[in-house]
């Protein structure tokens, strides 16, 4: 597991996850768990269906029971503390506004608890300040019903923070939402984490958000933690083969390796740690990294071209049947129709190298 | 801006009259045996109207000890009830959802159970109240609270199902609530509708109820009635109807939840609760 920290979080942890382990009958959610997050530090938590990171943010929040292992937050131990004595604020993936209260209410709800010496007047003005927070001051008094789904995740995410949480918890709160709300609220959840320096874990199954959101971001599988680093380092140095293939696109090519690197389509590669050291073995190459260009005396065909915008991706068959695909700047797309004849080459980025 | 307003579908003149058809005659099929005791209970043999057997329902001490002692029993079979079905309810919902079918096959069993077969298997059991809590009419309540289970357990299943309710407990447990006051602050009152609807249920039913009472031989609204038939019809019936009117008067009053207006759209919708993930 790499653990790499980026340089502008304070030091010291304020969350560890030590060893946790959580079973439901013979589906092992958390096998092992163990990672970290600075003070301020926003880590995601990324992995398929069932691979136990929802589990793992509930273990935080103390809304799930553990078989075993320990939950430290600020240096205190709380695995055995109830949910309403950890201090843990909460985005949920269902909408979890108290339909019963205004929006104003919803916020102001964990403050009557947390502050119940604090004037009601101050309790309301806070409770003002964080719907400001997340733009929404106009619809104070509007009932969640009468709110759009991104609203009501945006005052989910005041009434989090209203209690000054030691830890934000994000559980898909983006999921139900339409793209375009999606982006914009997932920018701003960034925005107002920096702003008030909440340390938090955010679970999501979208790498597109995790990577455009975290500080870092742990990749689970099984309920193991497969590599917790910054979003650069996991897309280019992935640690384990499922790293690779699970966050963004990879084309396994054979080749052989020696000396750390891998021989394919011409070029020599190095191998990052964790791959194969010697031998026949699969390099994982992103299409990015392919380059494509016209040649009739090419071995490879363009099988397929797909329009994305600022990049399309091209799918080339070789002679033995094998498929690659790679992304190519648009305007090079119009000199590659259906059929032509092309060369592939790779630039000489480092792969991960798995077993054949 | 200009408002536009949808088609207002009010179908053809002919589904028009079928519908107000139907609705006279099943109005009639209810109203007319009403409006039979209401024409029982004011007419002089003679033919001419009179309100005296309304008047004089205060006079009969028995049948004002009648309807304190089923009131009361209303009371206290529908806070029996609530204080039983609701923090269980809840409780089964959060924590114990494998026991969600059986709590409600014991709660709607009785259904099945004819009331005369229910008085026979309580009447050893209520000896012992007897022997315990004194003979007092109010010990009907713990058969009462019985009897209104599966009518308040619908209720308030209902409700529950209408609100994610795992979710805001949680949320409002993460923000620092204990479990009672997660149950009263959060849940009860998003639940309040299938409250209200259990106890106007449990009320009518229990104001309504006269086998067990009688076969118990206690003295309430309708075991009352019942006697004072033998002695006045008119009487009995006058106090019949004012016992309807009432329980109309609470199905009434029952809050039947808000228009609500329609949000923004900019999302599909809530998300089903999620699982492991």
């Amino acid at each position: 597991m790499t653990a790499a920290r980026t340089p502008d979080v304070d030091s010291g942890n304020a969350v560890e996850l030590i060893d946790l382990r959580r079973s439901f009958g013979s589906a092992v959610a958390l096998d092992g768990l163990t990672m970290d997050i600075a003070r301020g530090e926003l880590v995601a938590l990324l992995g398929p269906s069932g691979c136990g990171k929802t589990t793992a943010l509930r273990a935080l929040a103390g809304l799930e029971d553990l078989d075993g292992g320990r939950v430290v937050v600020h240096g205190r131990d709380v695995t055995h503390l109830p949910a309403n004595k950890r201090d843990m604020g909460m985005v949920f993936q269902a909408y979890s506004l108290f339909p019963h209260l205004s929006a104003l209410e919803n916020v102001g709800y964990g403050l009557r608890l947390a502050t119940r010496r604090v004037p009601a007047a101050r309790r309301r003005a806070r409770a003002r300040e964080l719907l400001e927070l997340v733009g929404l001051a106009e619809q104070a008094n509007r009932f969640p019903h009468q709110l759009s789904g991104g609203q009501q995740q945006r005052v989910a995410l005041a009434r989090a923070l209203a209690i000054n949480p030691a830890v934000l918890l994000l559980d898909e709160p983006l999921s139900a939402l339409d793209a375009k709300v999606r982006a914009q609220l997932r920018d701003e959840i960034r925005r107002i984490q920096t702003e008030v320096g909440a340390t938090t874990l955010f679970v999501t199954h979208d790498q597109e958000e995790a990577l455009g959101i975290a500080d870092r971001v742990g990749v689970m599988r099984a309920g193991r933690l497969e590599q917790l680093a910054p979003p650069v380092l996991l897309y280019d140095r992935p640690a384990t083969a499922f790293v690779a293939e699970f966050v963004g696109q990879t084309n396994p090519v054979p080749g052989t390796v020696a000396d750390g690197h891998i021989a394919v389509l011409g070029g020599r590669l190095p191998v990052v740690p964790g791959s194969v050291t010697t031998g026949a073995a699969v390099a994982l190459v992103r299409p990015e990294w392919l380059r494509v260009r016209p040649d009739p005396e090419g071995a490879w065909r363009v099988a397929a071209v797909s329009f994305l915008g600022a990049d399309c991706r091209v799918q080339v068959a070789g002679p033995d049947g094998a498929r690659l695909t790679a992304s190519v700047p648009g305007e090079s797309a119009a000199v590659l129709p259906l059929g032509a004849a092309v060369d592939v080459t790779v630039s000489p980025r480092p792969v991960f190298a798995r077993p054949v | 801006m200009v408002a536009v307003t949808g088609p207002r579908h009010r179908g053809s003149w002919g589904t028009r009259v079928w519908r107000w058809t139907v609705l006279a005659l099943i109005g009639g099929y209810l109203l007319l045996p009403l409006i039979a005791m209401a024409d029982f209970s004011t007419r002089l043999p003679d033919g001419a109207r009179t309100v005296e057997p309304w008047q004089t329902i205060t006079t009969y001490p028995d049948l004002v000890s009648g309807i304190i002692t089923s009131l009361e029993l209303a009371v206290l079979s529908v806070l029996g009830v609530l204080v039983l079905l609701v923090p269980t309810m809840i409780w089964v919902h959060l924590r114990l959802p494998l026991l969600r079918r059986p709590l409600e096959v014991l709660c709607l069993l009785l259904l099945t159970i004819p009331a005369i077969v229910l008085v026979v298997g309580m009447a050893p059991i209520y000896r012992w109240v007897t022997y315990l809590f004194g003979d007092s009419p109010l010990t009907l309540t713990f058969v009462y609270v019985v009897l209104v289970l599966p009518y308040a357990y619908r209720a308030i299943d209902a409700s529950l199902r209408s609100v994610d309710v795992k979710t805001i407990a949680e949320a409002a447990r993460t923000l620092g609530a204990s479990w009672p006051r997660t149950i009263v602050e959060v849940l009860v009152p998003n639940i309040r509708i299938g409250i209200a609807s259990a106890a106007v249920i449990s009320i009518a039913l229990v104001l309504g109820e006269f086998t067990i009472a009688s076969l118990l031989n206690f003295e309430t609204l309708q075991v009352v009635i019942n006697l004072l038939g033998k002695r006045d019809a008119q009487v009995s019936v006058a106090v019949s109807l004012a016992a309807l009117l009432f329980a109309f008067v609470l199905l009434v009053a029952l809050p039947t939840g808000e228009s609500r207006p329609r949000p923004p759209d900019d999302g599909p919708g809530p998300a089903p609760q999620g699982g492991i993930a």
